[in-house]
């Protein structure tokens, strides 16, 4: 398992002043492989799924991501970066910019490619995503999901290896829900190693390889969705299936 | 707001009184019923309807009304007299003593040296066509059509240009040294120039005074908060008597460049402040975005940050540009002669002192066609900004 790890946590620690946010945490996820992570709110979720792009700097542990280790050296932190795609759960689309500029505007500056090649990529991606047709339009123009999909366009253009994503469907109106969820589907489908920080439990189900579920900033138990599902093991993740499920 | 109050309470059907706004359309529908109701009718009694509706509603606006209409009454004809009906045009300052109304005349006698200073008078075609080129450059470079590249040059071509007008001793042109420069050149080179480099200064030290770097971030924060501490006169003086004796001996820089700089460096810490504002108010998802898709913070200052913070900040900025160009008045106090201080000069002739109001509502007149102009193309700039983004 190790040896074909993508991502490595181990004994990553944070804190927050004297918040522990992070409490060694160690996780591991094979390349291809989709991780869900859930936990309630508070429970350090975003905090480590930053961690993995250095949105977010841990204190103590190592975190190696294809290989290469996260420090305080700036060139690792943004060879990193080109390799992992993230998606936040307000967009974070860039506002000044169209669709097709928020798609190509990485890859024209960070990956120095000429910008009638990008722009035919970001074309397909758009496809992908089911809204060419947005593709001269400001995001301050699209619906919510339509704004996250053109997100999920936006990390894909970059080509990256691993994509994350921290609760892109939190902010959305429930029935955008669905159309997000089938493009991080099909993703899936095709292969992309996944990390989401969701509690979308059906994608889960559906999806993901395995499900690590955290509380107070410590990994509680983790494991196929079936286990997770249908035989948790601690009385805190049956607490918590029970609240999220039960409604 | 209580215009509707009579219906309101007013059930009883001996009350059909309608209020006085009701009345204008009452009459216009019978007659016009086909025609939308401002055809006709409406310029006749609409107004009426109007004024008693928002002017003589309450006891209390009757008494606003008319004590407003009393001071108009008691300003406007004087000033209309004064400015225009009763005023002298042309001619002798004898024909303006006869006159009840302003001496427009001293303006036709002085214009020259209230536009030009004391830059000798049989060459004042020069500076007069290098400040029509330079504010039709300005005028160009707000057209949206003209951003290209080849606006740079153009620029640069222009300041050479300029530089070769004023200054002379090539292409056949007497030598006029910049200590003879004065008027509206004056006011013009030394706000423009130094806008255009407090600018580009300002962004930087509102970037200094975020940085994670405590030295950087320290002597940002120590410049802004030294500058603003002091009055523009007290820096201008610094730079114009105290700099030059740091200086090795024997190295002297000019009078007009020390003045500029000490604009330059004020500004530029006031700018700093309105361009932080803007800095703060970008989400910090904007930063994370720009992370994680790898930009370096260069990229994400000038691709993502910069252009959103400024579309904020154009109100403040411009504003800030307003008052350095009215600051400029205030190298008086070392020595140089701005449109101000030549406008002053022009007053000091005995035989035309009398009229130095008129002198100064010109002055004034000239500042605000400037600043009034800025304040439109800002507005417009403002616009055009926001056209897409506003969320």
């Amino acid at each position: 398992m190790t040896e074909t790890a993508i991502i490595e946590l181990r004994k990553v620690g944070k804190w927050y002043n004297s918040y522990h946010a992070l409490r060694d945490v160690s996780l591991s996820v094979a390349k291809g492989e989709k991780v869900v992570v859930c936990g309630p709110s508070g429970s350090g979720k975003s905090t480590m799924i930053r961690c993995i792009n250095r949105l977010e700097a841990h204190q103590t542990g190592h975190i190696v991501v294809d290989g290469i280790e996260l420090t305080d050296d700036v060139k690792a932190v943004e060879k990193i970066r080109r390799k992992v795609g993230m998606v936040f759960q307000n967009f974070n689309l860039f506002p000044h910019l169209t669709v097709l500029q928020n798609l190509t505007l990485a890859p024209i500056w960070v990956r120095g490619m000429a910008k009638s090649e990008i722009e035919e990529i970001a074309m397909m991606y758009l496809k992908r995503v089911r809204i060419p047709d947005q593709a001269h339009k400001f995001p301050g123009q699209l619906s919510g999901g339509q704004q996250q999909r053109v997100a999920i366009a936006r990390a894909l253009c970059m080509r990256p290896e691993i994509m994350l994503f921290d609760e892109p469907t939190s902010a959305l109106d429930p029935e955008m829900v669905k159309e997000v969820l089938d493009v991080m589907t099909e993703l899936a489908g095709e292969g992309m190693t996944m990390v989401c920080v969701t509690h979308e439990m059906g994608f889960a189900r559906q999806v993901a390889d395995s499900i690590v579920f955290m509380a107070e900033g410590s990994i509680i138990e983790s494991g196929s969705p079936a286990e997770f599902f249908e035989n948790p093991k601690s009385e805190r993740t049956r607490q918590f299936l029970g609240q999220i499920l039960e409604h | 707001m209580s215009k509707h109050s009579p219906a309101d309470q007013a059930p009883i059907p001996t009350a059909p009184v309608p209020p006085a706004h009701w009345a204008a359309s009452y009459e216009e529908e019978p007659s016009q019923a086909s025609t939308p109701p401002q055809a006709n009718g409406m310029t006749a009694l609409k107004p009426f309807g109007w004024a008693k509706d928002n002017l003589f509603n309450t006891p209390l606006n009757t008494a606003l009304t008319v004590a407003c209409l009393v001071l108009l009454w008691l300003v406007v004809p004087p000033m209309a007299n004064w400015l225009l009906l009763n005023a002298s045009w042309s001619g002798s300052s004898e024909a303006c003593r006869e006159a009840a109304g302003a001496c427009w005349s001293v303006i036709v006698v002085k214009h020259r040296l209230i536009f030009f200073g004391t830059y000798p008078y049989d060459e004042q075609w020069r500076p007069f066509l290098a400040c029509a080129l330079f504010v039709a450059m300005l005028g160009a470079s707000g057209v949206r059509a003209f951003w290209r590249p080849w606006l740079a040059g153009a620029w640069a071509l222009t300041l050479v240009g300029m530089g070769v007008l004023m200054w002379g001793g090539v292409a056949g042109l007497t030598y006029v040294p910049n200590d003879r420069w004065g008027g509206l050149p004056i006011t013009l080179m030394l706000s423009v120039f130094s806008i255009a480099l407090a600018f580009p200064l300002s962004i930087l030290l509102a970037l200094g005074r975020q940085s994670s770097l405590p030295a950087i971030r320290t002597f940002c924060v120590g410049f802004i908060e030294a500058m603003r501490g002091v009055p523009l006169v007290s820096v201008l003086f610094m730079a114009s008597v105290m700099f030059p004796l740091f200086l090795p001996e024997g190295v002297t820089v000019d009078k007009l460049l020390r003045a500029l700089a000490g604009m330059t460096l004020f500004t530029a810490a006031y700018l700093a402040e309105a361009v932080r504002g803007g800095l703060q108010a970008i989400p910090k998802g904007q930063y994370e975005a720009a992370d994680a898709l790898g930009l370096g913070y260069w990229q994400k200052t000038m691709l993502i940050v910069l252009p959103q913070a400024l579309r904020i900040v154009i109100p403040p900025i411009v504003n800030q540009f307003i008052s350095a160009f009215k600051d400029t008045s205030l190298v008086t106090i070392v020595g140089l002669y701005d449109l101000l201080t030549a406008a002053t000069v022009a007053t000091t002739d005995p035989e035309w002192r009398p009229y130095f109001a008129e002198v100064y509502v010109f002055a004034g007149l000239m500042f605000w066609i400037f600043c009034f102009s800025m304040s439109r193309y800002s507005q417009w700039l403002e616009r055009l900004a926001n056209r897409y983004t506003r969320r």
